[in-house]
């Protein structure tokens, strides 16, 4: 969100200022008499296109920020609700730019990408003038430095009385980026104000999860209020689910599989009336009883789940194991599991587990020898 | 034939004697593989005990870094299992040293990590395949990484993917065939080899007849494949693209597999692919028996 990606900015020392995040409209009109002047009322949520949305509003007194404040707070930006708005005084804004720095996966490095020709226009200028947006690559191993700085300065054309604080900005900038572990730091807009002063009036940053482990601070960003529930439970158990809106809930192991089981599940629905894939669930090569159990339990607490497709391929995880995590997990649940399990095992020591679950004859699980077959199946209890 | 590795690599695991390290030099040893040797600094002059593919015990060396490894054993590849904060030191190590192959299998290894050692490969004879990935296996021959080698043998057929669990799908539902090799290239935003550097290598491997290439969400990898496939592959491809139903902006199980706004999606890159004259199924099985009709024809 944009008062965190400021903290981040103002932690690394680039031209920021962070304003009061409130709650409510009391505090609003309290932070906004503080502040004096007028002041900018700004929905604080993971999403771009906030001023479009009616997220953002100018303030001239405490009583209009109030006012403001609590027509923003409650209301839905791209599906996600305002719990917080961000007040800032009131900028006069002489010119707007925009600057960013991301991973670049084609060239397998990181870009710069910065305009000297309007900020939040970003995408228009794009189309309309593409030369103006400049986009400068940035060798991994080099980096930034001052005199990479002053070459993007010069290339992006920023005015020559603000070189040495663009300079100073974007050495900031890379700091954030490299420091935070980032794969996306974005300024929109770096904006020229009255006095020739440069500041980053609004940000983003995207933070790599891979790196949480020397990042332990990074924990904080994390908006739990704003998290699905069922994420925020499986987040908690160490499950890789994304919660989607259908009625068959699916297990697999692996990424690659189980984004191919969403699919082939949303292609067998087209015939059994539209029924849709309602997780992702990925328990990853050792399918442990109580892995299983604890996917299970969270997908079985999805009240749009009608039926559960389980899709294994025994890699190096044996299919008999798998088997009998289902076992453990059905067990473990005891009468909370409710709904149908279309179970596909294949790979290592198939035979054996599919004779598990055979002798186990669970009146709620059903066997299916292909992943196409056993899609349909669960489809077709989704819409039972 | 093959691409990258076969018989005459001689390979060493990089963090032989941490938990995956050792169940997978097992599993390499029993493939067949040619292992010579692993390192951990701080267990080097010790050695470890494994049983080869002939059922003979060996005990395997282990070094105090790559360099040495190499000059003691003639080793041309590595294999990676080393936890991600320590795979970037791992990395560069072994593309100083000079290895031929570097195969990365860890998952979680951050981005700039990734960025930072596949820099320094760059204009070094160093391959990298991976991070996050199965690695590679050339049935019969050699395997280096963690595909279970008794999913299918040798045969006409070369396979590159994106992602694990997909490989060992289409392997099995292609067991009758068989490969020449099976390569993984990993499911992360930066990877060394990509689905370009698989084809070509698999273009000019003479045993090679067809190709199975599997992407996924994310990125434009199979977009520039595509390209690359139109204007330089004459051997028939067959592709499949998992990810149709991922919603924008979700990362779905690989760090790599995310829609950001209308890029990286699956209809453009199955779009791309059948634009380039591939053909690509909308199943798994679908794929595999797309590349059963073209094998029967050949």
């Amino acid at each position: 969100m944009e008062y965190q990606a400021k903290e981040l900015f103002a932690k690394h020392d680039v031209p920021v200022t962070l304003g009061s995040v409130v709650t409510t409209a009391d505090e609003a009109k309290a932070a906004a008499e503080q502040i004096g002047g007028t002041v900018v009322v700004k929905a604080q949520v993971k999403a771009g296109g906030r001023g479009k949305a009616g997220g953002v509003k100018l303030a001239k007194t405490p009583d209009e920020a109030y006012e403001h404040a609590s027509n923003i707070l409650g209301m839905e930006i791209k599906g996600l609700t305002v719990n917080r708005v961000l007040i800032v005084p009131a900028a006069e804004i002489v010119e707007e730019y925009y600057f960013s720095f991301l991973l670049d996966r084609g060239n397998r490095s990181y870009l710069t990408i910065a305009s000297v020709e309007g900020g939040v226009e970003i995408e228009e200028v794009a189309k309309t003038n593409p030369d103006a947006v400049r986009q400068i690559p940035v060798d991994a191993t080099t980096g930034v430095d001052e005199q990479k700085a002053r070459e993007i300065v010069a290339d992006a054309r920023f005015p020559l009385e603000l070189a040495d604080q663009a300079v100073g900005t974007i050495l900031a900038l890379w700091k954030v980026f490299v420091e935070e572990d980032a794969t996306l730091v974005e300024v929109n807009p770096l904006a020229r104000l009255a006095g020739d002063k440069l500041e980053a009036l609004d940000g983003k940053v995207s933070l790599d999860e891979n790196a949480d482990f020397r990042h332990p601070d990074h924990a904080q960003f994390e908006d739990k209020a704003a998290a699905d529930p069922l994420e925020a439970k499986a987040k908690e158990k160490g499950l890789n689910y994304v919660k989607l809106d259908g009625e068959v809930g699916i297990i697999g192991n692996g990424a690659g599989l189980v984004m191919s089981t969403l699919d082939v599940v949303a292609y067998a629905g087209e015939a059994r009336g539209n029924v849709k894939p309602a997780n992702f669930l990925d328990i990853g090569g050792g399918a442990s009883a109580e892995v299983m159990a604890n996917g299970l339990d969270v997908i079985l607490g999805d009240p749009q789940v009608k039926s559960v497709f389980v899709n294994v391929f025994g890699g190096i995880t044996a299919c008999d194991a798998v088997a009998n995590g289902i076992k453990g997990a059905l067990e473990l649940l005891g009468d909370n599991a409710t709904k149908p399990l279309v179970v596909r095992l294949d790979g290592n020591k198939v035979e054996e587990g599919r004779a598990i679950l055979d002798e186990l004859n669970h009146p709620l699980v059903t066997q299916v020898d292909t992943m196409d077959g056993a899609a349909d199946k669960a489809a077709e209890l989704a819409n039972a | 034939m093959s691409i990258y590795l076969n018989s005459d690599s001689k390979v060493i695991v990089q963090g032989i004697t941490g938990g995956e390290g050792t169940k997978h030099t097992a599993l390499m040893l029993k493939a067949g593989t040619n292992i010579v040797g692993g390192v951990n600094a701080r267990k080097a002059g010790t050695t470890v005990s494994h049983v080869d593919a002939e059922g003979k015990d060996v005990e395997l060396p282990v070094f105090g870094s790559v360099s040495e490894a190499m000059q003691e054993t003639g080793a041309n590849v590595s294999v990676v299992f080393v936890p991600p904060a320590f795979a970037k030191d791992a990395a560069m190590e072994a593309i100083d040293a000079g290895i031929e192959l570097l195969v990365v299998i860890t998952e979680g290894i951050p981005v700039q990590d990734t960025a930072e050692f596949f820099a320094h490969s760059q204009g070094t004879t160093t391959r990298i395949i991976g991070p996050n990935c199965p690695g590679i296996i050339t049935p019969g021959e050699a395997l280096a990484g963690i595909t279970p080698a008794t999913i299918a043998g040798k045969g006409p057929i070369g396979l590159v993917s994106k992602s694990g669990t997909l490989t060992y799908q289409m392997m099995y539902e292609l067991r009758d065939f068989g490969f020449t090799t099976a390569i993984g290239i990993g499911g992360d935003p930066i990877i060394g080899t990509t689905h370009i550097d698989a084809l070509e290598a698999f273009e000019a491997d003479p045993d090679t007849k067809a190709i199975v290439m599997i992407g996924e969400i994310g990125g434009d990898a199979e977009e520039r494949a595509a390209e690359f496939i139109k204007a330089n592959v004459t051997k028939p491809v067959v592709g499949y693209v998992a990810g149709f139903t991922a919603p924008e902006g979700k990362t779905m199980g690989h760090a790599g597999a995310i829609v950001s706004g209308s890029s990286g999606t699956a209809a453009a890159k199955k779009e791309a692919l059948e634009a380039a004259g591939v053909k690509v199924g909308r199943t798994p099985s679908e794929t595999a028996a797309l590349m059963r009709e073209i094998l029967q024809s050949l």
